[in-house]
């Protein structure tokens, strides 16, 4: 019976897995995933709306979960819908995330007031707005590394009300009750209106009263062009660009020149219309017809943008979490009790767990259309899953649970990273022009991020050496000496991959800029990694260094490379910032303590060491 | 072999040695990246790793505190070559070893050959313009010109560190001697309006140095910003001064004309001029960005490139990752200014460019060779043992 455990997690980790694939339960009788899936250019990429909902909230409050003062949860697309076309409700959402005292002083609210005792709704906000924007002014010419704390958060709530004010400004102006009417008598008027104005500019009889209406309409979407930036109509027929496309302002723009409102606009709008007068059935119709009409162009893009859709909702990353560290807690149990079967059910979840990460970076990859790492947050995703890539080889060869736990800890660590990263934004950017190289992001940048992978790895098995051999009496000599053998032959391979790695950055700079190194601070870290591991390397040929030094040394390549992946992005703000006030230096600082601690753990006496004493 | 030549020797082969040498590498890089923040990129390279020590200034006396990028590679080069002569055989064992050390030893000498020889400038071209000259990042030059011949200019440079000395120069081409009369490594430009009453006296006698004056300013080292020294120049024939210019090498200072024994000459302090046997005219700037944003997508120059004696008319694209080499230098895409109109190429000469990607991939295949012997011997225990420990 017992052996069918294994079998049996296997399962349950896969149903868990597969249940994150299946289409959301409706809870809504509106097609709410229809509406999602919709594509804007934002950033200048195509992007489901689905994804403007998620990353909006969360830079807003760091979470995607949205609950209205009736005390309802509702999905982030039912909130952007809100936000589109009924703004007085979105309004009184507590969606803004306010935690610095002094910025509540400043806006005159109470922590205890907010949801969670720092969340608050735009309208509480609202009132102290020009305040906030004073002191934005303020703080916006200080360079952001050099900003206190308060600066700082100013600059954070600010940023999101300005993204609200241009999601408000993106379908339908704020201010409109009805803005299907309002289009309908626009196009109505359009012609005599046009007529009228062109007659009262040159000076002959007109209708004053319509080049009046015609003024102010005009004046109208010309502030909604200039309030959004989000570009949600796609270009007309005529337009052979195909990134042509235009922001709702800006297209009705151009109507008072075409003679007519684009059609997409009147979709939005009748959109908008039944979602304001609760009218599922044509909203969910409207979404179809619409859907199809896009399709008539835009048939690829739609494609990736409904994956992308389906991807939000799945959220490998986080079942893949929740994944590593049940894989991690039955791996270390295995050490104590039913090793054979406990060891192989903890393999199990990590493969789950990391065939998920895979999927979810090749589909990342896929959207983009680039190779898996293009900025910090993507590095941390695929250093986790080289690393853990690396531990499953390493747990199929010794089979004695090492590799599941440095799994467990560096997969769950590096996904705990990047969900802190993505929480400026997009994760899916577009690459600026120096970086815009697929083969020089497929080859230098993965190779040398697979090299981040392999040292922190070391480390971290090097960390299992020195608490388990040090805290309990598990480690006994087989296991130990697989360990050095673990931890020699990943330094050998980490040396490797960021030796090609470095190299391969300096190949392109060549090629690009006509130098091979130039000694800057990434290129430095990067250095420092290789001579970091040639170094243990040697000393370990040397006979300079036993197990025990090895790991110790191992452990500092813990440092080495976490100076290399983030150290060399915060200079300038760790060495210019008042105190230690960023949260990600801090997180860096308290980093190396632990790892030197780790260190000073690793170089007691021999005697110390509970796993070694009974010798 | 005395005892003595043999400790020495010992010394050298050792891979305590090596793994010191390594440690220390790594700290220097490490402090040079920190000191970035203060020095700039380029006065980091010549503190750190151009250099024999570290020095550290008490008061006006250099201390060296740390072995510089010279001296350490130096000692790696021989500590290298002595354990290769002396520790290992040219066994198949080792080929790895042998071919990554070599690589290694390489790839020392060619920095060493780029810290030496490197030279780069920068080319700024607006729209339609032609030039056959590029200028230095940190180099000025005094530039006395005659264009008494409409047809030609005849040039004479004097490097900046001449007009630093402060010594009378005497050049054959030049009627009269250059008299530099104060020198300022980096300096100000203030209007000076002479009527005003108590307005301070100027060195200058004549030229723009009366409208004009200039105050030293510290140096700086930042990325983004160059020095511009000033320098009051006097020129001085046999009959006595001509008269005393007040010179400067910021852009916005222009060329001063004067009339010496009928003929007519400029004088200018400029950034420094490497002229080549070709000259770059630049079509068209291209910044592409992407729909709806600022971020850039791409930056393009379509530039023609002619020589005399007309071997080459043609065009080239220069582009992000795809610079020009032609004549033993890169062009590539380094910047541009005046609203999308100017570009800026940087211009590089390195002789020594091939010597990375040889030593890159020796040390490569060493690497690869060696961990792969490592692993094949590894895999081939587990088979012969197959239940013993793992």
């Amino acid at each position: 019976m017992k052996k069918f455990i294994p079998l049996l997690v296997l399962l349950l980790g896969a149903l868990y897995l597969g249940s994150t694939l299946l289409p959301p339960r409706e809870s809504s009788v509106f097609d709410l995933a229809g509406f999602g899936r919709l594509p804007i250019l934002a950033n200048g990429r195509l992007k489901p709306l689905d994804t403007v909902a998620r990353n909006s909230l969360l830079l807003f409050q760091g979470r995607q979960t949205v609950v209205t003062p009736a005390g309802v949860k509702v999905s982030p697309t039912e909130w952007l819908l809100d936000v589109y076309f009924h703004s007085d409700a979105a309004d009184r959402y507590r969606t803004f995330e306010v935690v610095h005292p002094d910025l509540l002083a400043l806006l005159d609210l109470k922590a205890e007031d907010g949801d969670g005792k720092k969340r608050f709704s735009y309208l509480e906000i609202s009132k102290k707005i020009p305040e906030l924007e004073r002191q934005a002014r303020l703080a916006g010419p200080i360079e952001s590394a050099v900003r206190t704390p308060f600066q700082k958060s100013v600059m954070q709530l600010y940023g999101a009300l300005v993204q609200y004010q241009r999601l408000k400004h993106t379908l339908a102006p704020p201010t409109t009750e009805d803005f299907l009417a309002e289009l309908l008598r626009f196009q109505k008027l359009l012609p005599t209106g046009v007529a009228a104005v062109r007659a009262k500019q040159a000076g002959q009889p007109h209708d004053e009263a319509t080049a009046k209406a015609m003024i102010e309409l005009g004046q109208r979407y010309l502030f909604m062009s200039e309030t959004t930036n989000f570009l949600a109509i796609p270009p007309t027929p005529e337009v052979a660009e195909d990134t042509a496309w235009q922001t709702t302002g800006q297209s009705l723009l151009s109507a008072f020149q075409r003679g007519s409102v684009d059609s997409s606009v009147l979709a939005y709008a009748g959109l908008g219309y039944a979602w304001r007068q609760r009218q599922p059935e044509q909203f969910n119709k409207l979404v179809e017809l619409y859907h199809a009409q896009i399709a008539k162009r835009f048939a690829a893009q739609l494609t990736k943008s409904d994956t992308e859709a389906r991807f939000n909702a799945a959220a490998p990353f986080y079942s893949s979490m929740s994944l590593y560290v049940g894989a991690l807690l039955i791996a270390i149990f295995s050490w104590l009790k039913w090793p054979e079967i406990l060891g192989r059910s903890s393999f199990y979840l990590i493969l789950l767990a990391w065939l998920a990460t895979t999927a979810g970076i090749a589909t990342r990859m896929w959207i983009e259309g680039r190779p898996p790492v293009t900025n910090l947050y993507s590095s941390a995703l695929f250093v986790g899953w080289g690393s853990v890539g690396l531990c499953l080889i390493l747990e199929a060869i010794f089979k004695n649970a090492i590799g599941s736990v440095a799994a467990g800890l560096t997969g769950f660590a590096t996904l705990l990273i990047a969900h802190h990263l993505s929480l400026t934004g997009d994760t899916l950017e577009m690459m600026r022009a120096v970086l815009d190289s697929n083969f020089w992001l497929a080859t230098h940048v993965v190779i040398v991020t697979i090299g981040y992978s392999a040292t922190f790895l070391a480390g971290f098995l090097a960390i299992i050496y020195i608490l388990r051999g040090g805290f309990t009496r598990s480690l006994d000599k087989a296991s130990a000496e697989a360990l050095v053998r673990m931890v020699y032959g990943i330094i050998c391979f980490g040396t490797l991959f960021s030796f090609v790695g470095t190299v391969l950055g300096g190949i392109w700079a060549d090629q690009s800029w006509g130098r091979f190194w130039g000694w800057d601070p990434k290129e430095n870290g990067a250095l420092i990694i290789v001579l970091w591991n040639a170094l243990i390397l040697h000393a370990r040929w040397g006979g300079l260094i036993k197990a025990r030094g090895l790991m110790a040394l191992a452990v500092f390549g813990n440092v080495v490379t976490s100076w290399s992946w983030f150290g060399t992005n915060m200079l300038g703000v760790g060495l210019h910032s008042y105190g230690f006030t960023d949260s990600a230096f801090m997180a860096l600082t308290m980093f190396v303590a632990s790892q030197l601690a780790l260190i000073a753990l690793a170089v007691r006496p021999l005697t110390k060491w509970r796993s070694f004493q009974s010798e | 072999m005395s005892n003595l030549i043999c400790q020495f020797r010992d010394f050298f082969v050792s891979l305590k040695l090596t793994v010191v040498l390594i440690a220390l590498s790594i700290v220097l890089i490490f402090a040079a990246t920190l000191d970035q923040v203060n020095l700039g990129i380029w006065a980091v390279q010549q503190k750190y790793f151009h250099s024999l020590f570290v020095l550290w200034r008490i008061g006006d006396i250099p201390v060296p505190i740390f072995p510089g990028g010279y001296l350490i590679g130096g000692f790696l080069l021989t500590n290298l070559i002595a354990a290769q002569v002396y520790r290992f055989k040219l066994t198949a064992k080792k080929s790895g070893i042998w071919l990554t050390h070599i690589g290694f030893i390489l790839l020392l000498i060619g920095e060493l050959i780029t810290g030496l020889w490197q030279e780069e400038f920068a080319l700024r071209l607006d729209e339609g313009e032609t030039k056959n000259y590029s200028e230095s990042y940190r180099s000025n030059e005094l530039a006395i010109t005659e264009t008494t011949d409409p047809k030609f200019d005849d040039v004479v440079a004097i490097p900046e560190k001449f007009v630093a000395r402060g010594e009378a120069i005497q050049q054959g081409k030049l009627p009269f001697r250059v008299v530099p009369k104060i020198y300022y490594p980096n300096a100000a430009l203030a209007a000076r309006d002479a009527t005003t009453p108590g307005v301070a006296p100027t060195p200058a006698t004549t030229g723009i140095g009366l409208q004009a004056t200039a105050t030293p300013l510290p140096l700086t080292y930042k990325q983004n910003e160059r020095n511009a020294p000033a320098a009051y120049i006097e020129l001085a024939g046999p009959a006595g001064p001509i008269g005393t210019w007040l010179v400067s090498a910021d852009p916005r200072f222009p060329p001063q004309s004067f009339e010496y024994a009928g003929r007519t000459w400029k004088i200018a302090f400029r950034f420094e001029r490497s002229y080549k046997p070709y000259s770059l005219t630049l079509l068209k700037f291209s910044h592409d960005r992407y729909a709806g944003t600022e971020i850039p997508k791409n930056f393009s120059s379509r530039i023609r490139l002619n020589s005399p004696d007309g071997r080459d008319d043609r065009e080239v694209l220069i582009y992000m990752n795809n610079p020009l080499r032609y004549a033993g230098l890169t062009f590539y895409q380094a910047g541009f200014e005046n609203d999308d109109k100017t570009t800026i190429l940087q211009v590089v000469r390195n002789p020594s460019w091939q010597l990375p990607y040889i030593s890159c991939s020796l040390m490569t295949l060493g690497l690869i060779v060696q961990f792969g012997i490592h692993l094949v011997a590894f895999i081939a225990r587990r088979r012969t043992l197959p239940s013993a420990v793992v």
